[in-house]
């Protein structure tokens, strides 16, 4: 009874508002937002005096007037885009020959040996020494010496204010192509993380733009990789130029590969703001923080938890249990053959067409949970494949790499030209993203259809790339 | 309780030491602060300072987009912090700024901490007055005194909150600046020590202070305990489809009374 009451009180409590609603008019909220404004105007004379001559703030837009100009910014962009992976590329060759030494070449045999020495049978020492400790070796190895300096690097640029002008530059440019103008700083995060980009998303108001911006995420290449691309640039693109110009030249090749995913996420955008998902571009503003001297120690702390420690973690963590998939692919055999062989042989002259080879494909298959073992995957299936003597320690074993001229011959010797290191890269940056990111867009989204929609249109547009590159190399007779 | 030893606990000067950075040990806490602000305020930096956390800041609008959580201890009393994502207005749709949003009116924190930019003050207040409307215990941290005086801009604090009814203490939290008295109002309101006044946004427009005037107090009469029915009239003017759910669920109601619940049962 008394229930009855007071439900039928909250309804007279709704029916009045509506009918007072209708009484004020619809443009309530704006007078409200009006209201708002003038009150805090007129406090905000009251107790805040602002100096006569703004020179105070004549650095900073100074300095934005290059940053955000017409005509420099983008090169500007580029050219810092260059300057951190030409030092990444740089840098991150001997310390990762080191880490090689120490974790494969010598804590490797120790374990086998010590394995041999309590009499561990032959397939459990190949699945936990072979497949998961070489597995983590090996990323510890290639991941750790880039990320090392990759992330304070971009962690100082993100910290004195760089990243929200890339966001400007790029504004318009989404703004055209009937998407959020800030979709550009959701881009620039997935640079890091794209399931972190995808969470990003939430500061997107509209549903429709909101979407655009989870599927293109994708297409901006995340830490996973950032190695991978800078590998192969170093060991294919470098090594086609004279050795003065190999380190420029690779970097140069990965800025290219980054700039050409963002002109893909534009190109994505426009289409499905004209067809799935029609609309035109709602408006923003964007403010530009002020510049701040990074805080260099704590930059480099924070880098170093928050995302060093973090993406090597997660990586070891699905290197671990793709080494043993990687092992027991090579090692189980069927006629005589092993299941990993069977797959290579089966969808090779599939992958042929695409300028890739069925090596490529199988690591990408292996490597869905975490893009950052694509690379230690394509070696060891290569090797295994070709039987190659001497180099690890026989099949399904992940190898030492000395340096980056290793790879390059074991990657030739299973056939790999100049073609297949750029299809790699492309097909890289265009193709599924990581488990990971695919959940969190699912989680974003609460639909099936669209987490499809973004896990299959970058593979369906990778493979379309890579066809007309391919095709057009072997037309042009290379 | 000794008088003496409260007088001693109620200095400022002395209080730092009390602070004890707790991370995210939140098993049993006293007090709930919610941190609210403007984008690119120092909003992580001032979480990370009272927590010991490192949760990663960066010079960057729009870092959190979700609940951050932490805990500190301060006079032997446990607060929870619960970072909220920065947003320019609460009046919106986006996700972001109806988790800051319902946080702050369902979640009924004991303080909101308001982060707010000393060179940006005029437009800061948007959204510190809309919060005024939801909630009463608030605390200012007027944030970026460092930058402010580099850019020669004066903020007088006393005045400021003088007219808007709740403490403002300026800070610079990236040099820790200030926090020892910014510790010392947020223990102060919680406890209830201070009473804040808060202001409340004028309209030139008769009928829509008449509506209000009007909805709120039937709002008042079947909510008794609601402290924010201004507000509350104000969405149902909106046509606020969360806050009409929550009136008919009896959400809102609800919600009072498991607080004033857990008080009596402290």
């Amino acid at each position: 009874m008394n229930t009855t009451i007071t439900a039928n009180k909250k309804e007279i409590i709704i029916a009045e508002a509506n009918k007072l609603r209708w009484e004020l008019g619809e443009n309530l909220h704006d007078i409200l937002m009006e209201n708002i404004y003038e009150n805090a105007t007129e406090i905000a004379k009251k107790t805040v005096k602002y100096p006569d001559t703004k020179i105070a703030f004549s650095f900073d837009r100074q300095l934005d007037k290059i940053l955000t100009s017409k005509y420099f910014g983008f090169p500007i962009m580029f050219l810092m885009l260059g300057i951190v992976f030409w030092l990444t590329i740089q840098g991150a060759n001997y310390p990762s020959s080191l880490l090689a030494n120490l974790l494969v070449d010598t804590i490797h045999p120790l374990l086998k040996n010590f394995a041999g020495s309590i009499n561990l049978p032959w397939w459990l020492t190949g699945v936990l020494i072979d497949g998961a400790y070489l597995a983590m070796a090996w990323v510890v190895s290639v991941m750790l010496p880039p990320m090392a300096i990759f992330f304070p690097l971009y962690t100082l640029l993100e910290d004195f204010g760089y990243l929200p002008r890339v966001a400007f530059n790029m504004d318009p440019l989404y703004k055209k192509v009937g998407a959020h103008g800030r979709q550009a700083l959701t881009m620039a995060m997935g640079f890091g993380c794209n399931a972190a980009g995808v969470i990003a998303t939430r500061v997107i108001d509209s549903p429709r733009e909101r979407l655009i911006a989870i599927i293109t995420n994708n297409f901006s290449l995340c830490n996973g990789r950032w190695p991978t691309q800078i590998l192969i640039a170093t060991v294919f693109i470098g090594s086609a130029v004279p050795a003065y110009l190999a380190g420029i030249v690779s970097a140069a090749a990965v800025v290219f590969i980054a700039v050409l995913g963002i002109t893909f996420s534009l190109l994505v955008s426009w289409f499905l703001s004209r067809t799935l998902l029609k609309g035109e571009a709602s408006a923003f503003s964007l403010e530009l923080p002020p510049y701040r001297p990074p805080r260099i120690l704590q930059t480099l702390y924070t880098s170093l938890i928050d995302r060093t420690i973090f993406v090597l973690w997660r990586a070891i963590v699905f290197a671990i249990p793709a080494g043993m998939v990687i092992w027991l692919v090579a090692n189980i055999t069927i006629d005589g053959v092993s299941v990993a062989n069977h797959f290579i042989q089966w969808v090779n002259p599939v992958a042929f067409i695409f300028g890739l080879n069925g090596v490529i494909l199988l690591a990408y298959i292996i490597a869905i949970p975490a893009n950052e073992i694509v690379i230690p995957t394509i070696l060891m299936l290569t090797v295994a494949n070709l039987g190659i003597q001497g180099v690890g320690a026989g099949s399904g074993v992940m190898f030492e790499l000395e340096s980056a001229n290793d790879v390059a011959a074991i990657l030739q010797a299973g056939g790999w030209t100049l073609l297949t290191g750029i299809n790699l890269m492309l097909f890289s940056l265009l193709h599924n993203p990581c488990s990971t990111t695919i959940y969190t867009i699912y989680k974003e989204t609460k639909s099936v259809k669209w987490t499809l929609v973004s896990t299959f249109l970058p593979i369906l547009m990778g493979l379309t790339v890579t066809f007309f590159v391919t095709q057009i190399w072997r037309l042009l007779g290379n | 309780m000794n008088s003496k030893l409260d007088n001693c606990a109620n200095c400022p000067a002395h209080n730092l030491s009390n602070l004890k950075k707790l991370g995210i040990d939140m098993s049993s806490f006293d007090y709930v602060v919610a941190l609210a602000g403007n984008p690119n305020t120092g909003k992580s930096t001032v979480f990370n300072y009272l927590t010991g956390l490192k949760q990663h800041t960066g010079n960057w609008p729009g870092k959190t987009v979700t609940r951050a959580e932490g805990g500190f201890e301060y006079n032997g009393k446990k607060f929870k912090l619960v970072d909220l994502p920065g947003t320019y207005s609460l009046l919106s749709t986006s996700v972001d700024e109806e988790v800051a949003r319902d946080f702050i009116l369902f979640g009924q924190p004991d303080v909101t901490l308001i982060v707010i930019d000393a060179t940006r003050v005029e437009r800061n207040l948007n959204l510190v007055l809309q919060i005024l409307e939801i909630t009463d215990r608030v605390v200012i941290c007027l944030n970026l005194m460092d930058e402010a005086r580099r850019n020669g801009i004066e903020v007088d604090a006393r005045t400021l909150s003088k007219e808007l009814g709740v403490p403002v203490v300026p800070t610079s939290a990236r040099q820790g600046e200030g926090m020892n008295e910014l510790l010392k109002y947020i223990y102060d309101v919680a406890t209830g020590a201070y009473i804040c006044k808060p202001y409340r946004i004028k309209s030139k427009s008769k009928e829509l202070n008449e509506a209000i005037e009007r909805l709120s107090k039937e709002i008042q009469e079947e909510f008794p305990d609601l402290p924010n029915t201004r507000w509350v009239a104000l969405r149902l003017l909106e046509g606020d489809q969360t806050i009409i759910d929550a009136i008919r669920s009896g959400e809102l109601g609800n919600l009072q009374r498991q607080e004033v619940l857990q008080i009596e049962e402290s």
